[in-house]
C-alpha cells in the first residue's frame, strides 16, 4: 500500500445519521472470495431502483450529475453500523472515494476504513453543517484533507480531526500491519508461554 | 488500583504496549465462510501462516440453506464460499464443523455450546455478533477481514482501549419479560449509538438472574447500541455452564481455572466513564418500530412521532423509519398485521428460546396468511429440541421446521422476505432490507414472534400467560 498524506476532490453528500453497512453493500453481494468489485454494488437499495442495477435511481445523492467523480464522502453520526463487512470499506474504495467525513463512526467500521487506507475523519456537528452546506451552495466545492496537519480545509474555512498514533502512522505510510507486528515475534512467544495450562 | 473487569482482562493480554494502545493476545478465533476467504487468500500471498490453528474453530453458518444439506442449494457462489472454506481449513489444519455435522451451528451459537469460552479470555471472530460470548466474562469483539488475516498471522490484534461503561438492570423483571426485552429496552433508552467507543458491563440483579443462553442474548445485541463489546461477570451460573463440555479445561486444570474466573469482577470502587442504570420491574415486551434498534416502544405503547424527539437527527430519522416501515404516529401495535415470523439468529435460537417459542406456539394455530419459521441455532439445538418434541408442537401449530444456520436474520441463503413483507423476527436488526428488499421487520422475543404467528398482529405475549 502506498500510504494517504493527503486528499482534494469534490464530494457527494449523504446527510442522514445511522448509515448501516446493510446499506453500504447489501448481503447478496457478500458471496464472493476476492476483495475488488464491490463498487458497482454500493449503495445497492439506494442507488437503484430495481434488481439488476440498470435504473438508476435519480433522487440518490451519488447518481446526481453535480457529484459525478466525488471522491470524498459526507455523511452524520454512527456511519458504517451494523455488521462487520470489510466489504463495505472495499465497495467505497472501489467506488472511488479515497475518505469519509462524519460526526462519528461505529468502531469496526472505522478501522476496517482504516486497513483499507479510506480516511475516516471525524468533525464536529456544527463543521459538518458548514461542509453540507458548502457543498449545497456549490456541488463542485473542493474539500480537502490533510492527515498530516490533521486538517480539513473547504469554502475558506479549516476544521482539526483527531486519530489515533497507530492509525494514522499506518495511513501515512500504508505499513504492513501484519508484517510490523511479527517483528514482535518473540514478544508473542513469550506471551504463550506464560499462559496458565488450560489457556496454553 | 481499582480496576473494571475490563481492565483486568485488558492488562492481562498485552503483548505490547504502545504508546496508548496495546497489542492484545487473542485466546480463541471463531471463523466461518463469509469474512474468511480474504484473509486467508491475503496469508497465501504472502508466503503466511496460520500461527494458532489449534485456537482456531470454524463453522459454516451464514451462506446455508435450512431446507437442505446440500453445499449448491443456495446457488453456485454460496457453493463456492462454503468449499473455499472447507479447502483453507484443510491446508492450515483449523478445525472446521461443516454443514451436516453433529457440532455445526451458528458460529455464536456452536462456540459456548462446544466450551470454547471461558472467563478472562480474549475471543474475536470476523462478525459483529461476537459480542455474545461476553456473556462469559471474556472480552469477546467483531473484527473486519484484515483484522482476520492478522490475527491468523499473528494471534494478536493492536488495539486503542475503549472506554467502561457500566448497565446496571436493578431488581426483578415481571412475568413474561425476558432477556431481550431488557437488551432492547437498553437499545432504546441509551440508542443505537450510545455506548460507542465503550465495553458495556451489565450487573445488578436482574442480570445476575439471568441463565448464561439469556446472557449471552443480552451481550449479544451490545454491537447494537454501538459498544465495542458487552461484557457479564462470570459467577457460578457461568461455571456450571462450561462444566463438562468439550473444550471446558481439562480435570488437572479445572480448580485453577475457576480459581482465576473467581477473580474476575469489577472492584467495588472501580470507576466507569458512563454508568446507566434501569429497573426491570418497569420493562414491557418490546418491539422494534423502525429501522434502527434503538427504534423501539413496549408492546402497548403508541407508536412515536417525530416530534417527540428533541434530537433533529432523531426526528429526521423518525420520519424516514415511520415512512420506511409504512406506520403512523399513534398507531397501536396490536393494528398492525404482520405475515412473516422467523424464530432463529445468534440472538436468540438456543433450546431456552425456542422452548419459550413453544410454549405459546402449543397454544393455537399459525394465523391465516401468516408464514413462521423456526431456525434452530445448531444442530446440537436441533436435537434437543427434537428430543423434547418441541418440533412437533411447532409444526402441528403450522410453522415451518428447519435446518440450523443464520438464515432468515440476514438472508444471504434463500429465506429472503420480499417487497412490503412486514416480520416479527427474533434475530437482531432491522435496517431497512436486512431481511429483503423492502421487507419490514419488527425485532421482538421469541415468545412474542410467536405470539404474533398465532394472532397475525403484534401481541402482548403476557395474555397468553395467564
Amino acid at each position: 500500500m502506498t500510504g494517504f498524506t493527503q486528499h482534494q476532490g469534490n464530494a457527494a453528500p449523504l446527510n442522514q445519521a445511522n448509515v448501516d453497512t446493510d446499506q453500504i453493500i447489501p448481503k447478496q453481494f457478500l458471496t464472493g472470495v476476492t476483495r475488488t468489485g464491490y463498487g458497482k454494488h454500493l449503495f445497492h437499495d439506494w442507488r437503484y431502483l430495481d434488481l439488476h442495477e440498470s435504473e438508476p435511481n435519480p433522487d440518490f445523492s451519488l447518481n446526481k450529475e453535480e457529484h459525478k467523480g466525488a471522491s470524498v464522502l459526507l455523511a452524520r453520526e454512527n456511519f458504517g453500523c451494523g455488521s462487520s463487512r470489510e466489504h463495505a470499506p472495499w465497495a467505497l474504495g472501489d467506488f472511488g472515494f479515497k475518505t469519509i467525513i462524519a460526526t462519528s463512526f461505529a468502531d469496526i467500521f472505522y478501522g476496517n476504513c482504516i486497513n483499507n487506507q479510506i480516511l475516516p475523519v471525524v468533525l464536529k456537528s456544527e463543521e459538518m453543517d458548514v461542509l453540507f452546506d458548502a457543498v449545497q451552495r456549490q456541488p463542485n466545492t473542493q474539500i480537502s484533507v490533510d492527515l498530516q496537519n490533521q486538517s480539513v480545509t473547504a469554502d475558506g474555512q479549516t476544521f482539526n480531526f483527531d486519530i489515533a498514533p497507530h492509525h494514522k502512522t499506518n495511513m501515512l505510510k500504508g505499513l504492513d500491519a501484519i508484517g510490523q507486528t511479527l517483528e514482535l515475534d518473540d514478544k508473542i512467544s513469550a506471551h504463550e508461554s506464560s499462559l496458565p495450562g488450560w489457556m496454553q | 488500583m481499582s480496576q473494571t473487569l475490563y481492565d483486568k482482562i485488558w492488562q492481562s493480554h498485552i503483548v505490547d504496549q504502545i504508546g496508548e494502545d496495546g497489542l492484545i493476545y487473542i485466546d480463541r478465533h471463531l471463523i466461518h465462510e463469509v469474512t474468511s476467504p480474504q484473509a486467508f487468500a491475503g496469508l497465501k500471498d504472502k508466503n503466511r501462516k496460520v500461527r494458532r490453528p489449534d485456537k482456531t474453530f470454524a463453522t459454516m453458518d451464514h451462506s446455508i440453506s435450512t431446507r437442505s444439506l446440500a453445499l449448491d442449494a443456495c446457488g453456485p457462489a454460496n457453493k463456492l464460499q462454503l468449499q473455499t472454506l472447507a479447502e483453507n481449513c484443510e491446508e492450515n489444519g483449523i478445525t472446521l464443523y461443516p454443514v451436516g455435522h453433529q457440532k455445526q451451528g451458528i458460529v455464536h451459537v456452536m462456540g459456548p455450546e462446544l466450551g470454547l469460552i471461558h472467563p478472562g479470555m480474549t475471543v474475536v471472530c470476523g462478525d459483529s455478533h461476537t459480542a455474545t460470548h461476553g456473556a462469559f466474562g471474556a472480552l469477546a469483539f467483531g473484527i473486519g477481514t484484515s483484522q482476520v488475516e492478522h490475527v491468523f498471522a499473528t494471534q494478536t490484534l493492536k488495539q486503542s482501549k475503549a472506554k467502561a461503561m457500566q448497565v446496571k438492570v436493578n431488581g426483578t423483571l415481571a412475568v413474561g419479560i425476558t432477556a431481550k426485552d431488557i437488551i432492547l429496552a437498553i437499545i432504546g433508552k441509551i440508542g443505537h449509538a450510545g455506548a460507542t467507543g465503550h465495553v458495556i458491563e451489565y450487573c445488578g440483579e436482574a442480570i445476575e438472574a439471568l441463565s448464561m443462553e439469556e446472557r449471552m442474548t443480552v451481550c449479544n445485541m451490545s454491537i447494537e447500541a454501538g459498544a465495542k463489546a458487552g461484557l457479564i461477570a462470570p459467577d457460578q451460573s457461568t461455571i456450571d455452564y462450561i462444566k463438562g463440555r468439550e473444550f471446558a479445561p481439562a480435570e488437572e486444570h479445572w480448580d485453577e481455572a475457576v480459581s482465576y474466573w473467581r477473580s474476575l469482577y469489577s472492584d467495588n470502587d472501580a470507576s466507569f466513564d458512563t454508568v446507566v442504570e434501569l429497573e426491570a420491574a418497569e420493562i414491557a415486551p418490546q418491539v422494534t418500530w423502525g429501522t434502527n434498534p434503538g427504534q423501539v416502544i413496549g408492546v402497548n405503547q403508541g407508536v412515536p412521532s417525530p416530534e417527540d424527539f428533541s434530537d433533529p437527527i432523531d426526528q429526521d430519522s423518525a420520519v424516514k423509519a415511520l415512512k420506511y416501515m409504512d406506520l403512523q404516529p399513534g398507531q397501536k401495535l396490536a393494528d398492525v398485521p404482520v405475515n412473516n415470523v422467523f424464530i432463529g439468529s445468534c440472538t436468540n435460537s438456543r433450546i431456552e428460546d425456542l422452548r419459550a417459542a413453544a410454549s405459546i406456539a402449543r397454544t393455537g394455530k399459525v394465523a391465516n396468511g401468516v408464514t413462521a419459521i423456526v431456525v434452530p441455532g445448531s444442530f446440537a439445538v436441533k436435537q434437543q429440541a427434537e428430543s423434547e418434541k418441541l418440533d412437533q408442537i411447532f409444526i402441528q401449530a403450522g410453522f415451518e421446521w428447519r435446518l440450523p444456520g443464520c438464515s432468515m436474520c440476514l438472508g444471504m441463503n434463500d429465506d429472503v422476505l420480499g417487497e412490503g413483507d412486514r416480520c416479527a423476527s427474533t434475530s437482531n436488526r432491522n435496517f431497512e432490507g436486512r431481511q429483503g428488499r423492502g421487507a419490514k421487520t419488527h425485532l421482538v422475543s421469541p415468545a412474542m414472534a410467536a405470539a404474533a404467528a398465532l394472532r397475525g398482529y403484534f401481541a402482548d405475549v403476557r395474555e397468553f400467560q395467564e
